[in-house]
């Protein structure tokens, strides 16, 4: 009798899993179908975006007028980190990306170590595009491209020329870039400035210091890996540990930082209340800042940088080859990345094309912001492209910075002991393994 | 019970068949096998899901925790316990050990206290009683985002409710995002939030099966309000108390939701102030290491813990709840 009913409830059993994965497979089937569909058919594109990437509703109901049966959504994640880990999990997953995912440059190395995830992008049509660093940044050693590019960060220097004016010091953005140094300003200049500032007023002078660390680093050649060997050398570059004990000392011994961490709560508030006075504005953050202090008067852009020049950010548009139509998908990453689009773009929220073309035309170089006391942010942005230096970022390099702005908003924003946090960097660095 | 019922027909069948095996026709055996097999079949679902979704995942994370195994590039060599011993001398483990007991303790204790207060209030002759009961469960409906978005707004730092109003009375600004043990708290009271009412509502439940012939003994003995819970209620609702206990030990160790939603990076914190192990998990496995062997062998260390101290509730509860049970009939017996 046992084994009757042993029998019999594994049979039972086996029945039922084979129904349910019977059931499983059929449903992916489906999903799978969708490539034959893509010429003729109705076809959804997902787009996945993260902060600011400027492409409106309008532009992509132009894109389904003029191809008829592609229908896009758009799906915007709040950070590029929340960006980053979602597409990682469903590229180990096998499914879940969106037909045209948008990455960063800096977590780009570590997908390009695994290209076979995104389809090769490279096609006569788009060459020659865009600025020859951005197309290299997203090539693999043999060739393939894996990401179109969207737009750089050039940054500029904003500043609150009310708040400005009320510490005593220069206010219109000819004047403000002579003060920080105008051609040879450098970041002794800049926490000068902050000094005085900070001094008259008693208010903070800079948001964040992670956010000013980030300005500084990104003008290093190789901050934290050998170019050459891959190897890390965060620790053995000295220029690491300087910064690191220059932007701290700033930020809490001068205390000229408002002790944010950028895009915390505390943050975004602050746009509202006069928290400070100066952020490093590379071309996506003016967008961010118009948001954020919308109906604040006084925001303004200066046509300077610590160090001459730095680029902060941009980002690519990838076509992950497990999506259903990617042909179709590469259609449209190209023509969002196409010079017009990314003019409009920039139009909409100030994402700085990295399109030769786009860099070159009128609309760019003649594009002022109202917000920004209608400032030629194209002219501005332009100029502060002229010399970008571009830094390495190894497969490394994302974890790394993450860990010395970690240590730095600790020492910024919750007071803890520099020193301390520098031994706690150490200890992640030498535990990469 | 229905099994018991016609199990022992089945079994006095049994002994007359060998005597006359021709009349036992397919029908009957059909029959047998229905009694015999069709219990099983009916709970096979869910063992059957459990072991897919359970069991399985289960194993092949102990699988995973033995090799060098990377998100994107797949498994790589055999390790042996290497990942554990990596993640046994990496501080953020103990870091997010120390949090997650911490918030655990912060949020469940308080939690069940005052759903157990709650449900003996709802429990009361209250007027418009569903209206009430109907509002505890609310908290319970809004979405976790929704609930970590909103008291991420109350706990910032400088621009937040919370230290409004403790200036108000004086207080120094608490950093909520930048020390340990306020963050715990913050994340807590999140927690606190959503699980109260449902709690209150499961115990208000138990609460109503109780038998009101030992109330009404018990006012006719004199018994305060307050004894009559203390003496009936609590230990009239043991199994159910049991169940909570457990079901919010297993959720409470396994946050993630509101310290992940807390800030806006995810990661616990810059100093991993208030990182779980759910969320260590999460970091070693899809954040900037991506090594699903390590994010395994923490799972896998996650689980035996909560079994741990799971069977450790378990025990507790029913010696707190049982010792108060015998003395209950005892004096009543003595006063009759």
């Amino acid at each position: 009798m046992r084994k009757t009913t042993r029998k019999a409830w594994a049979l039972a059993a086996g029945v039922t899993s084979i129904a349910l994965v019977a059931t499983a497979c059929s449903s992916s089937d489906d999903a799978g179908e969708g490539d034959e569909t893509a010429d003729g058919g109705n076809i959804t594109l997902t787009v996945a975006t993260f902060n600011e990437f400027g492409y409106t509703d309008e532009m992509f109901d132009r894109y389904e007028a003029e191809n008829p049966g592609i229908t896009i959504e758009q799906k915007v994640a709040a950070t590029s980190n929340e960006a980053r880990e979602n597409l990682n999990t469903r590229l180990a997953a096998g499914s879940g990306t969106s037909d045209i995912e948008a990455i960063e440059v800096d977590w780009l190395p570590e997908l390009l170590q695994y290209p076979d995830y995104f389809e090769d992008l490279s096609s006569p049509d788009v060459e020659g595009r865009w600025l020859d660093w951005k197309v290299a940044q997203a090539t693999t050693p043999d060739g393939k491209l894996i990401g179109y590019g969207t737009d750089i960060g050039p940054e500029g220097i904003a500043y609150r020329a009310d708040l400005f004016e009320a510490a005593g010091l220069p206010s219109d953005r000819e004047a403000v870039a002579e003060l920080f140094g105008g051609d040879s300003a450098t970041w002794e200049g800049f926490f000068e400035v902050g000094k005085q500032y900070t001094s008259t007023t008693g208010k903070p002078f800079f948001d964040s210091a992670s956010a000013i660390y980030q300005g500084m680093v990104n003008q290093e050649e190789a901050a934290y890996e050998d170019p050459d060997t891959g190897d890390v050398i965060a620790l053995d570059n000295p220029r690491i540990e300087e910064m690191y004990t220059q932007v701290t000392t700033a930020a809490v011994t001068d205390n000229l930082s408002a002790h944010f961490s950028q895009w915390s709560d505390d943050w975004t508030n602050s746009f509202q209340t006069d928290g400070f006075a100066v952020m490093l504005a590379p071309g996506w953050m003016l967008g961010v800042i118009e948001g954020n202090a919308a109906g604040v008067t006084g925001w303004d852009l200066a046509d300077v940088f610590p160090g001459g020049s730095g680029n902060w950010g941009g980002s690519f548009l990838t076509v992950p080859t497990q999506g259903a139509n990617v042909e179709a998908a590469k259609d449209l990453a190209a023509w969002l990345t196409a010079p017009e689009q990314q003019i409009e773009a920039f139009q909409n929220k100030g994402t700085f094309p990295s399109q030769v073309e786009a860099l070159e035309s009128d609309e760019i170089k003649s594009a002022t912001n109202e917000f920004f006391n209608n400032a030629p942010v194209g002219e501005i942005l332009a100029n502060r492209a002229l010399d970008v230096v571009v830094p390495f970022k190894g497969p490394q390099y994302f974890t790394i910075q993450d860990a010395i702005s970690n240590a730095i908003v600790e020492v910024d924003v919750n007071g803890a002991d520099p020193a301390a946090q520098w031994q706690t960097f150490v200890g992640v660095v030498e535990g990469l393994g | 019970m229905a099994t018991s019922t016609t199990q022992p027909r089945a079994g006095r069948r049994l002994p007359d068949s060998p005597r006359d095996p021709r009349r036992v026709g397919f029908s009957q055996t059909l029959g047998r096998w229905d009694v015999k097999v069709s219990p099983y079949l009916y709970i096979s679902p869910f063992f059957i899901l459990f072991a897919l979704t359970g069991l399985f995942p289960l194993a092949y994370t102990a699988y995973v925790s033995v090799y060098d195994w990377h998100l994107l590039g797949g498994q790589g060599d055999f390790v042996g316990f290497d990942n554990f011993a990596f993640v046994f001398q990496e501080p953020n483990f103990w870091k997010g050990l120390r949090n997650t007991f911490s918030i655990f303790l912060l949020s469940t204790i308080p939690q069940l206290m005052i759903a157990i207060v709650l449900a003996a209030l709802l429990d009361a002759n209250l007027r418009a009683r569903t209206f009430w009961r109907m509002g505890v469960l609310v908290p319970y409906v809004v979405a976790p985002v929704a609930v970590s978005l909103i008291f991420g707004k109350v706990f910032a730092d400088q621009s937040g409710l919370a230290n409004a109003v403790l200036g108000f009375f004086g207080v120094d600004p608490i950093k909520w995002h930048g020390a340990v043990l306020p963050s715990h708290f913050a994340v807590a009271t999140m927690v606190n939030f959503r699980w109260t009412g449902y709690n209150t509502l499961i115990l208000l439940a138990a609460m109503q099966a109780v038998p009101r012939e030992l109330y009404e003994a018990a006012v006719i003995d004199g018994a305060t309000r307050v004894r009559q819970f203390f003496s009936i209620t609590i230990p009239q609702i043991r199994p159910t108390l049991i169940f909570v206990v457990i079901t919010s030990t297993i959720g409470g160790l396994q946050i993630f939701d509101e310290p992940r939603m807390f800030d806006q990076l995810g990661q616990g914190g810059p100093g991993r102030q208030w990182m779980t192990v759910t969320m260590y998990i999460y970091e070693l496995g899809f954040g900037n290491s991506k090594s699903f062997g390590r994010a395994a062998a923490v799972a896998w260390v996650l689980f035996l813990i909560i079994l741990a101290v799971g069977m450790l509730n378990f025990w507790l509860t029913r010696r707190i709840a049982s010792e108060s049970t015998p003395k209950e009939p005892r004096r009543k017996k003595v006063k009759r």
